[in-house]
């Protein structure tokens, strides 16, 4: 039987390929699946001047509050339970970074624009809104075919494709050729990202032989092909401190603490050295534990 | 506020107003996907599916069209024995990219918020002041561009005051009427506002210009508290209802099988 390539890599292997100025993707939606342990190692680099492609949550609200970012692109940045990210709040209300608002399926149809490797995709969604005012590159289109009515074709908004340099996702399972499995409720854009980016870098709970996919779920579940993946990272509870089901929920708890962290510069300088200051992935897991058997010892108090 | 209902199931609360109102926006959509985002404007669209327009499609929120009449904030989804457990029932799968999908499709009656709305129903909830430098950042854009050209819309505002019915939106998420027309009648043929509820009353476009108009007033507040409270002039019809009582069977369902845990009153008070 033929065996799938080893693709097996690190965070800070694939961190080391960014460069100043690049358009980075991440998967996940909002506080969901997002590939935290690579977002932790682009903290700890000097990569900047970044464009972030992202159904935002607290990756897009970190690299912002850290400084690695230019502009982003997205079409909310919301950690679920909590509506708002209050560290995008204040990079936008500051200036300091440059936002590029859709609407949510524009944004999926600028993806797809990129994976079909076509300069746009056209649509109703947008006409009338403020989204081509404010951003002056969404241009519209006229159909070459006639109106419904027979009149003139119709004017649509040309969603430019978002041509991503990586794109960055996280799966539950994968295997070392970077076929990946989500086995939760939604993919979400996960397969678009991963075709949309000349570069695609999968993080996984844990890498398991092919054959055993069908342990986990249903075919139906092996969303991604090793065909548009170029590293495999394992990085257990990699998705921390958003929600990574079946594996494990979103922590809540540190979720507010990182919210709060928004307040002052002196709460996001403690919280930045609490949790975002270890030299590796594997000092924040273990910084993690120590909390944990922290608030069991508390507990049993 | 409270007023005692015909059916002498107890006060009437300002929510449970609310929650018929908005049940009541989906009268008439049959076989059609009722997507209310909020609390109140959830228990309205389970009460309609319950009552009314039993072919309704509902979401869980999430992932999925559900058969199950799910409490407002209820995440159905959890971890058993390593695998994903589902405590609902499930009509189809409808993660993200399908909802986009479903919606440029058109069968869907979305009900959203709005930080703002204008006198046309321009809604905004992605930022307050510059664009460039907003005083606030809110959501974002979210689906409301695409919504509102692509299928039917209601918005549901629990805090009407003049900051939220202003007169001029900072930013057009949500399409209105005048932004329509200018469209022409092609590119605006699938958009529909049909309807505003908010913590006073209710609120339609039924006019010749498609200006808000006051369609009902919540049992116990006055037409001046609304004009009050609205940053624009409304078209008020010489003759403005109140808006419906419950049922005894709609009180029911709201207090006792759909919002057991009383939500409502957390999002209007009384």
């Amino acid at each position: 039987m033929a065996r799938v390539p080893d693709k097996r890599t690190t965070e800070d292997d694939v961190v080391a390929e960014l460069r100043d100025g690049m358009t980075i993707g991440i998967g996940g939606w909002g506080s969901r699946r997002k590939p935290m342990s690579l977002v932790r190692a682009m903290l700890r680099s000097s990569v900047k001047d970044l464009t972030i492609v992202s159904y935002g949550g607290p990756d897009v609200g970190l690299l912002c509050a850290a400084g690695h970012v230019r502009k982003v692109v997205s079409g909310f940045v919301s950690l679920d339970s909590i509506p708002l990210d209050a560290h995008f709040r204040v990079a936008r209300q500051a200036g300091a970074i440059e936002a590029h608002e859709l609407d949510e399926g524009m944004f999926l149809l600028g993806l797809q624009a990129a994976a079909w490797r076509v300069p746009f995709l056209p649509t109703r969604a947008g006409l009338g809104s403020d989204i081509p005012r404010l951003m002056p590159n969404i241009k519209t289109v006229q159909s070459p075919y006639p109106g419904p009515d027979g009149g003139p074709g119709e004017e649509l908004v040309a969603v430019p494709a978002l041509d991503l340099d990586v794109s960055l996702i996280h799966m539950n399972r994968a295997d070392r050729g970077g076929n990946g499995q989500f086995l939760g409720s939604d993919p979400f854009m996960d397969d678009w990202f991963a075709l949309a980016a000349t570069k695609t870098y999968l993080s996984c709970e844990q890498i398991v032989p092919t054959e055993d996919f069908p342990k986990y779920g249903s075919f139906h579940t092996q969303r991604i092909s090793r065909l548009h993946v170029d590293g495999v990272i394992e990085a257990p509870r990699g998705a921390h401190f958003t929600e990574c089901l079946p594996d494990y929920g979103r922590d809540e708890k540190f979720q507010r603490d990182y919210s709060l962290a928004a307040a002052t510069p002196e709460a996001w300088e403690e919280f930045k050295q609490r949790w975002l200051e270890h030299e590796s992935e594997k000092g924040y897991q273990h910084a993690l534990q120590d909390r944990a058997a922290d608030t069991e010892s508390e507990a049993g108090r | 506020m409270t007023v005692a209902d015909a059916a002498g199931a107890g006060a009437v609360t300002r929510a449970e107003f609310c929650v018929v109102a908005m049940a009541e926006c989906f009268r008439g959509d049959g076989e059609m996907l009722c997507n209310p985002i909020g609390t109140i404007s959830m228990i309205g669209g389970r009460l309609a599916r319950e009552t009314f327009e039993p072919d309704l499609v509902m979401t869980d929120g999430f992932a999925t069209f559900t058969q199950s009449t799910l409490p407002p904030g209820t995440n159905p989804y959890s971890s058993r024995d390593g695998r994903l457990h589902l405590d609902e029932v499930v009509e189809a799968w409808n993660p993200y990219s399908q909802m986009f999908t479903t919606l440029w499709n058109g069968k869907r009656h979305v009900v959203m918020g709005g930080s703002q709305i204008d006198k046309y129903g321009n809604q905004n909830f992605a930022c307050i002041g510059d664009y460039n430098k907003p005083k606030a950042q809110l959501l974002g854009f979210r689906g409301a561009p695409g919504n509102t050209i692509n299928h039917v819309t209601s918005y549901w505002i629990p805090n009407h005051s003049p900051k939220v019915f202003v007169e001029k939106v900072d930013v057009v998420c949500g399409v209105g009427y005048d932004r329509a027309r200018e469209l022409g009648p092609v590119a605006s043929r699938f958009h529909e506002i049909r309807r505003v509820v908010s913590n006073l009353g209710t609120f339609d476009f039924d006019t010749p210009d498609n200006r808000m108009r006051v369609r009902t007033t919540h049992p116990g507040v006055s037409l001046d508290e609304i004009v009050e409270a609205t940053g624009f002039e409304l078209a008020i019809p010489d003759d403005v209802p109140d808006s419906r009582l419950p049922t005894a069977e709609e009180l029911h369902l709201i207090r006792e099988v759909i919002d057991p845990d009383n939500l409502r009153s957390t999002e209007v008070k009384g």
